[in-house]
């Protein structure tokens, strides 16, 4: 990383320390909003965020490997979890898990080469009723079809990044 | 939107309105009365817990509303949240009322991230009607709530789990007790109750105990909602008294061909169709609200493979009945499915499951081998001596 980039992620940091808190209750709200921006969690932030918080960085990592949507691993843009658990699996999850990795190339836990797409495994995902159901970042799909794959991929492309997609709201029928 | 029209029916904050006039255990009293029982599924006396908490020296008390909802099958907190926030809102402000808590969190797990903006909405709102802030209604008791968003764990439904996640830990339970409503959030008085608990306490205050204790049985007081999925023909929400049997739920949901139902989700049990004539209640059948149905076609080592695999992603790792336990019961599993399993390790692993409910240290290792033991008790006969062919899988 280069001199620059850590100089602003750390002074982001400081200024989400100061904003909640510079005690441990803000932990994990922190490795949230960094994760949210960076896709990533790395040793720097992690050290900065100890510091921050007045702990030790092996506590910052033992916290953020603890949760599924923390963890230290480069994410992409879109980070698309597909729920594996029991009604979803019932409504043929398998089919569209087949068809993601063949329009993405890329088996689940990979990220794209591009670093657009991160393809992930959901455990249930309150969507029971509708399943199969997948989230992209914090929006839900219901009652996905392997032909409606293509579609989701490609909105998610013709966005400009997260950010574009957040404010967007997609709920396919 | 109506999903759940007892709630619909509710007038908005009368059950706030009338415990404003009541005292502190006027209000535990009333709660008590109704026999509420905690709707996430363990079923503890909400009434109790209240009164735990309110008994309690702090100079600081917390309501904590859990809506970390990750119960495969269960939906219905979710719902309740998009259509009834005011009233799971109303039933906090209730419950600080009283027990004497300034602070209430709501923890919304990860999943639920595109449910925030609207929850904001209304808590915005509360605040500017005066329901929420310094004086709420113009009484002299200050009451506001935040929202804390979970991180993607099962785990941290665990009461005590929850817990250490907002106070920035990894989300291990904890011993208990001491119970939260004793030693809880950053060490104080805590209440932590379901989405679902916190919604019917408002509607008891409203409509009185007499009115809930007049729905369900005599132990199992009141409605409950389920969140109904699977091989039916209408899988969605749907609320009935407690008491109800498997069969007349499924005749509700269209699906009474099923072989078998899951209640209470993975941690739950495996119901087989010989069976449809027990009740959901807290004396027979425990529910957090989840029913999962499995048509004539479901093989069920599959869906036990698929709950194993959960468990196994989800324990925490922390003690080893659980850990360990999980595995080993999904590697039977597998041998199972590959018909390599003799009658003596099928029992060994069913002791093993029932080492794992005595010695876990959470609900989850204790709940986890569940399903497990029903499906080896009630389809024994389809599990053994597999063939499997080479063509599949």
């Amino acid at each position: 990383m280069l001199m620059t980039e850590r100089d602003r992620l750390a002074k982001e940091i400081k200024a989400l320390a100061d904003r909640l808190g510079h005690n441990r209750t803000s932990l994990v709200p922190m490795l949230q909003e960094v994760k949210r921006k960076y896709h990533r969690l790395d040793s720097y932030a992690m050290q900065v965020i100890a510091d921050e918080v007045g702990i030790h960085p092996v506590e910052v990592h033992s916290v953020a490997s603890f949760y599924a949507f923390l963890g230290d691993h480069q994410q992409g843009k879109f980070v698309i979890r597909l729920c594996r658990t029991i009604s979803c699996d019932m409504r043929d999850k398998d089919r569209v898990a087949r068809q993601l990795e063949n329009d993405l190339n890329i088996t689940f836990g990979q990220t794209t080469p591009d670093g657009k797409f991160t393809l992930e495994w959901a455990n249930c995902m309150g969507m029971c009723d509708q399943g199969p159901a997948l989230l992209v970042n914090n929006h839900v799909f219901t009652k996905v079809t392997p032909e409606q794959v293509h579609e989701i991929l490609e909105e998610c492309r013709s966005a400009f990044g997260q950010h574009a997609m957040e404010r967007k709201e997609v709920h396919l029928a | 939107m109506n999903s759940i029209p007892t709630f619909s029916s509710m007038t908005p904050e009368a059950g706030l309105k009338k415990a404003m006039e009541l005292s502190r255990p006027d209000i535990i009293a009333e709660i008590s009365a109704s026999n509420l029982k905690g709707r996430g599924g363990a079923g503890f006396p909400t009434g109790v817990k209240w009164n735990f908490a309110a008994s309690a020296h702090a100079d600081r008390k917390y309501i904590v509303c859990n809506a970390d909802e990750g119960e495969p099958g269960t939906f219905k907190d979710r719902v309740i949240l998009q259509e009834y926030a005011d009233l799971v809102f109303e039933g906090m402000t209730i419950a600080a009322k009283a027990v004497g808590a300034k602070e209430g969190i709501l923890f919304l797990r990860g999943e639920y991230t595109y449910l925030r903006p609207h929850l904001e909405a209304v808590l915005q709102r509360r605040r500017e009607a005066k329901l929420l802030g310094p004086e709420v209604l113009g009484a002299v008791f200050p009451f506001d709530i935040r929202i804390f968003m979970g991180a993607g764990a099962y785990i941290c439904g665990e009461e005590t789990a929850l817990i250490e996640c907002i106070e920035g830990f990894r989300g291990e339970p904890r011993n208990r007790p001491p119970f939260p409503v004793n030693t809880g959030f950053l060490g104080r008085p805590s209440v932590v109750n379901n989405v679902e608990t916190l919604a019917w306490a408002a509607c008891i205050l409203q409509r009185g105990a007499d009115w809930f204790k007049s729905h369900g049985t005599e132990k199992s007081t009141g409605i409950k909602i389920f969140s109904v999925s699977g091989d039916c023909e209408k899988p969605g929400i749907y609320e009935f008294p407690l008491g109800i049997s498997v069969l007349e739920l499924l005749k509700k949901v269209g699906g009474e061909h099923a072989r078998a139902v899951q209640i209470g989700g993975a941690s739950g049990l495996c119901v087989p169709a010989s069976e449809f004539h027990r009740a959901i209640a807290f004396e027979d059948i425990p529910t957090g609200g989840s029913v999962i149905v499995f048509g004539p076609q479901r093989d069920m080592l599959e869906v036990l493979h698929n709950f194993l695999e959960f468990f196994v992603d989800e324990s925490c790792g922390q003690c080893t009945p659980c850990r360990l336990g999980n595995r080993k019961l999904l590697e039977g599993v597998e041998m199972l499915q590959a018909g390599t399993c003799s009658m003596t390790y099928l029992r060994e692993l069913c002791a093993l499951g029932e080492s794992m409910q005595l010695a876990s240290k959470c609900g989850l290792g204790q709940s986890s081998p569940s399903a497990f033991l029903s499906v080896v008790k009630h389809f024994r006969d389809e599990l053994m001596g597999r063939v499997t062919l080479p063509t599949h899988g």
